[in-house]
């Protein structure tokens, strides 16, 4: 269960099933599983079953906020916002796996040419933290509902917090803590956002939301 | 403490309704008439001081204060000033700002008890007061500027003490400069031709006059001899300059002060016998003028 | 140090205090006003020590601040502004702790209290503090701390324009500052004043950090043309503030500016003749604009930028007098500027109190809607009064003592100086007398459209004095402004350090012989308001023994005899200023409007002018427009999309990424 590169592999695939996604529903799920996929890297990263008890308490507190919580919240919004349940992206979803494709490629060849402070578990862990770093990125640029966006942005964080990972031990564990803690904020304020916007305009489409912008007459 | 100065000072309380009267017989004599006798001045204060006193109910404090206020700082003012070669009682470096200054405050309480009245012809005359002062006091400054650059003293009786007809002779055009600037701020001061009539309260021409019309009994009593106690404080500034006699004899020189103050009187009620008082929009130029006739006269003292 | 830390602690503790008890009536109110008078009281005994002879007292923490250090001092300088707010402060606290009651009673308090000791604390800090980071973060909070105090009453749409317009002013001015304080850390090696080392800056250096402190610090303080905030801030905040910030949040702009001169040695001619300038031009400017104004409190705020222009001519003098070597004019000058800092403080707070108290009982503060208000609120028209003839530096009052003294220092440059100097010591002096003269008519109009004749209005008719507590902190300032005016020559003696402290940072030889100087005729100064004191109380007596016995009837006024007077045939404010503001037209630019009365029999008829400020109209308007229309070309950058602003944002990213691997 604790084989650093099966983990890796496997959020490899989330991402690419992100990409592909046409409905929220999915693509919730699918962040869900990414969280799960963290916790057990983190614990993978420390030694597996022997790691100390702060590694256990972060992994498991991780997964149950970005493996239970989140997607409870976002499941919520997405009941109380009542929208439609299609992804209607500008970026099409064969078009995003190509994307995909070359990030991951991008990633690879970034992760050789960054200088990094030590050993690393693997020489995978890089290349798929930033890969997942983009793949958010691309989520949020791409997508054209405003829960995408909380989505692309929880991707995002997972890379960060995957990359983080690959840093020598001696990193203070209240970064991750404080990472998490950050988006455990923002996602809330997300949630309760997107359940405004939505009563206010009666959808959440970013597109029909660029007549708020400021206007000279 | 020299007695001197003190005398002077109370026979200058004395003497100042006599100015009057001297202006008033001249202005007589160039219209034909006979005019009023020289002491008239004192029988109006005798006849005034027996009188009751009437007051308007719209008053206040500040209108009963009006008149007190006005005598007591000419009075403190008359101190400060040297007469005829002596020094003035109270003399220190920059007595002319305290003289100034309290000239200023005797106005500030005139205009307030004039609008205490609640009357539009003393707001009207209130408020020429206050434009026409407002520009007078730069001209007055800097002629005192002109008098303690000359002297390179900053008291008014050090100042006035150092010229002599030796100093005419040698800077007569910058002394020429300072007598004319003045005796404008004389004559705009004390409510003269060409800047008021004195002797009428018609909207044309008033100005001080209108602003006492409230003022019966002995505070009329005390508004008249503040008003004559300008006249002379202002006359003795422009005689100082303007005849700086210093025969070393104080007695002779207190005389012939003395005289130059009677003809100053004469010389006032020429000009008012020959001007009209100038249009009212004419008069911040007139005064203007003063600052810079002052103002030319320091820059051409070298120092 | 400790007294001045406890009076720190007292003020924002009472700040906080009233904030935990919001809405408790009886409260909220007292302990502010309790904490902030015993704060005061403590920062006194503090300031007033080093003004006796203490040696400076000195804090110093360290900060985690990159370039700050926590470091405070109470230099005799320090000390000097320190008086005229702990003096002013619990006195404007007292009021506004029952003002606040009574005008706004319903609403909830806290905030605004809280925000009034961070206001007090904040300027307290400013004046000790002795790094530049300390200073800014200081200025900053003080700056905030106003802007929520202007804007107490915000649900009226004019307090948050004022707001606005005073938060981007201050923000102006700080940006100068920072930019003035970076320089002179590289310049001076050091960004604690202490360890500062100005000395070799060159010339043109050492212009431009006096430039930009002239800027920085007046816009803070209200010199022409940087003065735009000031007439819109100051009415729109509740009285006790408005005699706050114009008492003592504009003195944080001198003491700025006098620090940095103290910092700048030998000071070539052109700064005094700039300040002189200025100085001219703001006093000039300010009182030519107060007397245009319609609204009382309108008026007193460009009656700040009047004395500002005041104390910076007497700066001016004062550098003047260091730069040709003539002791005595800038000790005059520096003296003066000083005094008049701390009156003004008194003077001003003790206007604004007043203006406040005539809003109160009336409802309004439009000048020619009021009147007659001396019989119905005798002691705030009293008070008033003095105010009036003190900002009118009329003896015996403070005013006359610090325009004496800078008109000392400008004659004395005229008696001993020759060419440039002469010119400014001319222009300074005529420019004062113009401004004092200016400054009679202005509050002749002030004081009789408010409290003189008859009520123009029904409000006016059914005031009534104001409260006690209200009444009291009025008494205690014109009682100090009198007390100062008589007894000037020890209050100049009670200044000697600071003064000697000047003098020694600017070069000049110990200046006792010039304080001497100094004192000696101010004594002859008291001497005569004794003997003016003296004789008004003379001739009242005469007065009263002469009609003892005669009638003294009351009637109508007799005003050339019209039968049938009504309050409004009175002379109003606008009308009295009439020639003065016709006369200074172009400077003025009155705008009127309204409809004459036409026809051979009187039909309704109205007029209305009003007096845009040039600055805002003709200098910040356009620029500012100007600086819009610029960036408007760049709105082609905001579509709307959010997708698109993240996209702007990944793609920099990726090309630092790829710029910083390749």
């Amino acid at each position: 269960m604790f084989e650093i590169n099966t983990l890796l592999v496997g959020l490899l695939l989330v991402n690419f099933v992100l990409l592909g996604a046409s409905r929220l529903g999915t693509s919730v799920r699918q962040v869900a599983a990414q969280g799960a996929l963290l916790s057990l890297l983190t614990l993978a990263e420390h030694a597996g079953w022997s790691a100390p008890w702060r590694v256990w308490l972060l992994a498991l507190g991780s997964g149950v906020v970005k493996a239970v919580v989140f997607p409870y919240f976002l499941r919520r919004a997405l009941r109380e916002a009542d929208v439609r349940r299609e992804m209607e992206p500008y970026v099409g979803f064969t078009a995003s796996v190509l994307v995909g494709v070359t990030a991951l490629a991008a990633s690879l060849w970034l992760a050789s040419r960054l200088p990094l402070p030590g050993p690393v578990a693997s020489p995978l862990l890089v290349p798929v933290s930033l890969f997942t770093l983009l793949v958010g990125l691309f989520l949020l640029v791409s997508r054209r509902k405003a829960l995408t966006q909380v989505v692309g942005y929880l991707v995002l964080e997972n890379g960060v917090f995957c990359f983080g990972l690959a840093l020598p031990e001696d990193a203070p564990l209240s970064v991750e803590v404080g990472i998490l803690l950050d988006i455990f904020a923002a996602v809330f304020i997300m949630g309760i956002m997107i359940y405004h916007i939505s009563r206010e305009f009666d959808h959440i489409d970013t597109d029909r939301m660029s007549s708020l912008r400021d206007e000279t007459t | 403490m020299d007695a001197a100065p003190v005398l002077r000072y109370l026979l200058a309380f004395a003497l100042a309704p006599l100015l009057g009267g001297v202006i008033t017989k001249t202005k007589a004599f160039f219209a034909g008439r006979t005019g009023a006798p020289l002491l008239q001045g004192y029988f109006d204060l005798a006849k005034l001081l027996r009188k009751g006193t009437v007051y308007s109910t719209t008053t206040s404090w500040v209108f009963r204060a009006g008149p007190v206020v006005t005598v007591g700082a000419v009075a403190v003012a008359l101190a400060l000033v040297p007469m005829g070669g002596t020094p003035a009682p109270l003399a220190f470096p920059g007595d002319f700002l305290l003289l100034a200054y309290l000239f200023a405050l005797a106005r500030f309480f005139t205009i307030a008890a004039a609008l205490d009245t609640g009357s539009a012809f003393e707001g009207m005359g209130a408020s020429r007061e206050a434009q026409f002062s407002a520009l007078a006091e730069p001209g007055l400054v800097l002629c005192f500027l002109a008098l303690t650059r000359s002297a390179g003293d900053l008291s008014l009786s050090v100042s006035l003490g150092a010229l002599s007809f030796a100093a005419w002779r040698s800077h007569a055009a910058v002394l020429a400069l300072v007598a004319a600037a003045l005796f404008i701020v004389f004559l705009a001061e004390n409510a003269r031709i060409p800047v008021d009539d004195p002797t009428t309260h018609l909207e044309l021409t008033m100005i001080h006059e209108v602003m006492v019309l409230d003022h019966g009994g002995p505070d009329l009593a005390l508004v008249e001899a503040a008003s004559w106690l300008k006249l002379w404080v202002l006359g003795a500034l422009v005689v100082g300059v303007a005849v700086p006699v210093r025969t070393g004899i104080p007695a002779l020189d207190g005389g012939v002060f003395l005289a130059a103050m009677l003809l100053l009187g004469v010389a006032v009620g020429v000009v008012e016998s020959a001007m009209a008082r100038l249009r009212l929009l004419r008069v911040p130029q007139l005064l203007v003028a003063s600052g810079v006739l002052a103002a030319l006269a320091t820059a051409l003292i070298s120092g | 140090m400790g007294a001045f830390l406890a009076a720190l602690g007292l003020i924002v503790g009472g700040g906080v205090a009233s904030v935990l008890t919001g809405r408790r009536r009886s409260w909220r109110s007292r302990a502010a006003v309790t904490g902030i008078v015993a704060g005061s009281l403590c920062g006194l005994v503090a300031a007033v020590r080093v003004l006796a002879g203490a040696p400076t007292p000195t804090l110093h923490v360290p900060w985690r601040v990159p370039y700050g250090s926590f470091s405070l001092a109470i230099d005799p300088v320090s000390a000097l502004f320190l008086v005229a707010l702990f003096v002013l402060a619990p006195l404007a606290s007292v009021y506004g702790g029952r003002y606040l009651e009574e005008e706004h009673g319903d609403e909830s308090l806290g905030g605004v209290w809280l925000f009034t000791g961070l206001l007090v604390a904040g300027i307290a800090l400013v004046f000790t503090a002795r790094n530049a980071v300390l200073f800014l973060v200081a200025w900053e909070v003080m700056s905030i701390a106003a802007y929520f105090l202007v804007t107490f009453e915000h649900y009226r749409d004019e307090v948050r324009e004022a707001g606005w317009t005073y938060l981007v002013a201050t923000h102006l001015g700080t940006a100068f500052l920072i930019a003035l304080f970076l320089l002179m850390g590289r310049a001076g090696g050091s960004l604690d004043f202490d360890e500062m080392q100005l000395g070799h800056a060159s010339p043109p250096v050492a212009g431009l950090l006096f430039v930009l402190a002239v800027v920085g610090f007046g816009t803070k303080a209200g010199l022409v043309p940087f003065h735009v905030w000031l007439p819109e801030a100051h009415p729109a905040a509740p009285s006790h503030v408005s005699a706050l910030m114009s008492g003592v949040m504009i003195k944080t702009g001198i003491y700025g500016l006098l620090r940095v001169l103290l910092l700048l040695p030998s000071p070539p001619a052109w700064w005094g003749w700039l300040l002189i300038a200025m100085g001219v031009a703001s006093g000039l400017g300010g009182v030519l604009f107060a007397l245009a104004q319609h609204d009382l409190k309108r008026l007193l705020a460009y009656h700040s930028v009047e004395n500002i222009g005041i104390i910076t001519l007497g700066l001016g003098v004062g550098l003047l007098g260091v730069h040709a070597g003539l002791p005595l004019v800038a000790l005059a000058g520096f003296a003066g500027a000083l005094l008049h800092v701390l009156n003004h403080a008194l003077f001003k707070g003790l206007l604004f109190l007043g203006a406040g108290a005539v809003a109160h009982a009336t409802g309004t503060r439009d000048l020619d809607h009021l009147g007659g208000l001396g019989k119905r609120m005798p002691w705030t028209g009293a008070t008033f009064l003095v105010g009036a003839a003190a900002i009118s530096g009329l003896p015996p009052l403070n005013g006359f003592v610090s325009e004496f003294l800078i008109y000392t220092g400008a004659f004395a440059a005229a008696t001993a100086g020759r060419g440039a100097v002469l010119a400014a010591a001319i222009a300074g002096a005529a420019g004062l007398a113009l401004i004092g003269g200016l400054a009679v008519a202005c509050f002749t109009k002030a004081f009789g459209a408010v409290f003189l004749g008859e009520p123009r209005g029904t409000s006016a008719g059914r005031a009534r004095e104001v409260a006690a507590a209200l009444r009291l902190p009025m008494v205690a300032l014109a009682a100090a402004c009198a007390g100062i005016g008589l007894a000037a020559p020890w209050v100049l003696a009670g200044m000697s350090r600071a003064l000697a402290q000047v003098a020694r940072a600017l070069g000049l030889p110990a200046p006792d012989a010039q304080i001497e100087t100094l004192r000696s005729a101010l004594a002859w100064v008291s001497l005569g308001s004794l003997a003016l004191l003296a004789a008004v109380a003379a001739a009242a007596v005469a007065r009263r023994l002469l009609l003892r016995g005669r009638t003294v009837a009351a009637g109508p006024t007799w005003g050339c005899g019209y039968a049938a007077p009504s309050p409004r045939m009175q002379y109003t404010a606008s009308s009295f200023a009439q020639p003065l503001v016709d006369l200074f037209r172009p400077v003025l630019r009155t705008e009127t409007a309204g409809t004459p009365p036409s026809g051979p029999f009187p039909a309704p008829a109205s007029f209305a002018s009003a007096t845009p400020d040039p600055a805002d109209r003709r200098l910040y308007r356009p620029v500012f427009a100007g600086v819009a229309a610029l960036f408007g070309r760049l709105r082609w950058v905001q579509q709307g999309r959010i997708q698109l602003y993240l996209l702007y944002l990944v793609a920099t990213l990726l090309i630092l990424l790829l710029w910083k691997v390749r």
